[in-house]
């Protein structure tokens, strides 16, 4: 692969999703997460699928549409609320949900991505969220450590990259994206524009190409707001 | 009269001082810009990545442009986008002067509940610990009692906190209450309530404010 023209096609993304992989996604409430390579990873087939983001979407927007067909088994998130079928199925067994608070969760991501072994917080002490985790102890304070998080593919929604894949982002749909670009072994990005390298301000970008390994281009947002769903 | 919602996020409203930073949780707490007095200037801070957001767009709103409930909002001048953790640094470093949070249960001495309902509700904490641990100041609003008339100002909570003693101030349809190391203290009635009614509707014991008498 040429590593400073790292443009893909869908064809060459979809063979790298596999069956038991833990994905890292992009996105909060859906804005920022990458429609088209959500798209893609249904048409792949894959199943038992262990997933790391912020939120489980809605039933249509978001990484929502893949967990709805029931092929997760696994999500890592700070909340589910804006996705009822995710809490059916976690109420029925068929996907186990571990909630981490939202800040903390971003930075374990982050944690894994920047190559660290995790931190230590007070956020969560006294509450369900520390059971099963470590207490550390240090100068007679005690804390929680909290354990990093790295995955298998990660997929990322940015406004532009250039061809080696630096990116810069979208007003509020950057959220988690950069921290999630960092902490899997192969990292996509699904973009609105991509230029050759000179053309971004190297001010401007929030991801350094480093961290990415394909870029492909979107094949649009095809948003929905809540109110537009509602009672469809 | 307006529903039991709109009068809490009215009084709520009046919490908020020109020049702070607020975050505003979901539920009641999103009502509060509604009635917010226009010569007060805050920057409403969005767990998403978004600094000084404004009230959304007439026509056209962006995906890449909305709130942390998912509606779409506007940036204000001075304001600005980062990333999740940065969003977050700033909640937990104490960057954040004021939280207002819906809640489930507070208990007397500032624990708050306001996450799960075991074996109903689920929805997850989303950033609920980390502003209650980092905030300046969290204010808690709620209806003062379940639908079926159980008290949700409580001596000890029955559902699994978000975080303890953290809750400076509940605000009801019925009261507005103080929380400090000395327990709770009933500040403030809301019109049409007497001091009996609140005794009759709130389980823990709490005092009575200098300006208030039986």
């Amino acid at each position: 692969m040429d590593r400073f023209n790292k443009v893909a096609d869908y064809a060459i993304i979809k063979p790298l999703f596999f069956d038991g992989m833990t994905l890292l996604f992009g996105g909060f409430g859906g804005v920022g997460t990458p429609p088209t390579l959500v798209d893609c990873l249904i048409e792949s087939g894959v199943k038992d699928v262990h997933l790391i983001g912020n939120d489980a979407g809605f039933p249509w927007i978001g990484i929502g549409k893949f967990v709805c067909l029931k092929r997760a088994v696994s999500l890592i998130a700070s909340h589910i609320g804006s996705n009822p079928i995710a809490g059916e199925l976690m109420h029925d067994g068929a996907l186990k949900v571990e909630f981490s608070p939202q800040g903390i969760l971003n930075e374990r991501v982050r944690s894994g991505g920047v190559g660290l072994n995790g931190f230590l917080t007070e956020i969560g002490k006294g509450t369900l969220l520390a059971e099963n985790k470590p207490l550390v102890t240090i100068q007679g304070k005690e804390y929680l450590y909290e354990s990093p998080l790295t995955g298998d593919l990660g997929i990322v929604y940015a406004k532009k990259a250039d061809t080696f894949g630096n990116l810069v982002f979208d007003k509020t749909a950057r959220n988690n994206n950069p921290l999630i670009a960092m902490a899997a072994k192969t990292t996509i990005a699904e973009v609105e524009e991509i230029v050759d390298m000179g053309e971004l301000d190297p001010e401007e970008i929030i991801v350094p190409g480093a961290y990415i390994n394909y870029v492909v281009p979107t094949r649009g947002i095809n948003w929905k707001w809540i109110w537009e769903m509602q009672g469809k | 009269m307006g529903d039991a919602r709109q009068i809490i996020a009215n009084r709520a409203a009046q919490e908020l001082e020109t020049g702070m930073t607020v975050n505003l949780g979901i539920g009641i707490p999103s009502l509060i810009p509604n009635y917010l007095d226009p010569s007060t200037r805050v920057f409403f801070h969005s767990e998403n990545g978004l600094l000084g957001f404004g009230p959304a767009p007439k026509v056209n709103p962006d995906w890449a442009l909305s709130n942390a409930a998912g509606y779409p909002v506007s940036i204000v001048k001075g304001g600005s986008y980062f990333d999740s953790t940065t969003s977050f640094g700033m909640i937990r470093s104490g960057r954040i002067d004021l939280a207002i949070l819906g809640s489930l249960q507070v208990s007397c001495n500032g624990d708050l509940a306001n996450w799960i309902v075991p074996g109903k509700r689920v929805p997850g904490v989303g950033g609920a610990m980390e502003l209650a641990y980092g905030a300046k100041r969290l204010i808690a609003l709620m209806q003062h009692c379940e639908k079926n008339g159980q008290p949700k100002i409580v001596t000890t909570s029955t559902l699994p906190l978000t975080a303890t003693r953290c809750v400076r101030r509940i605000i009801t349809e019925m009261a507005v209450f103080d929380i400090d190391e000395n327990g709770l203290t009933l500040a403030e009635l809301m019109p049409g309530f007497t001091v009996a009614d609140i005794r009759n509707h709130t389980e823990a014991d709490f005092a009575l404010s200098d300006k208030l008498n039986e």
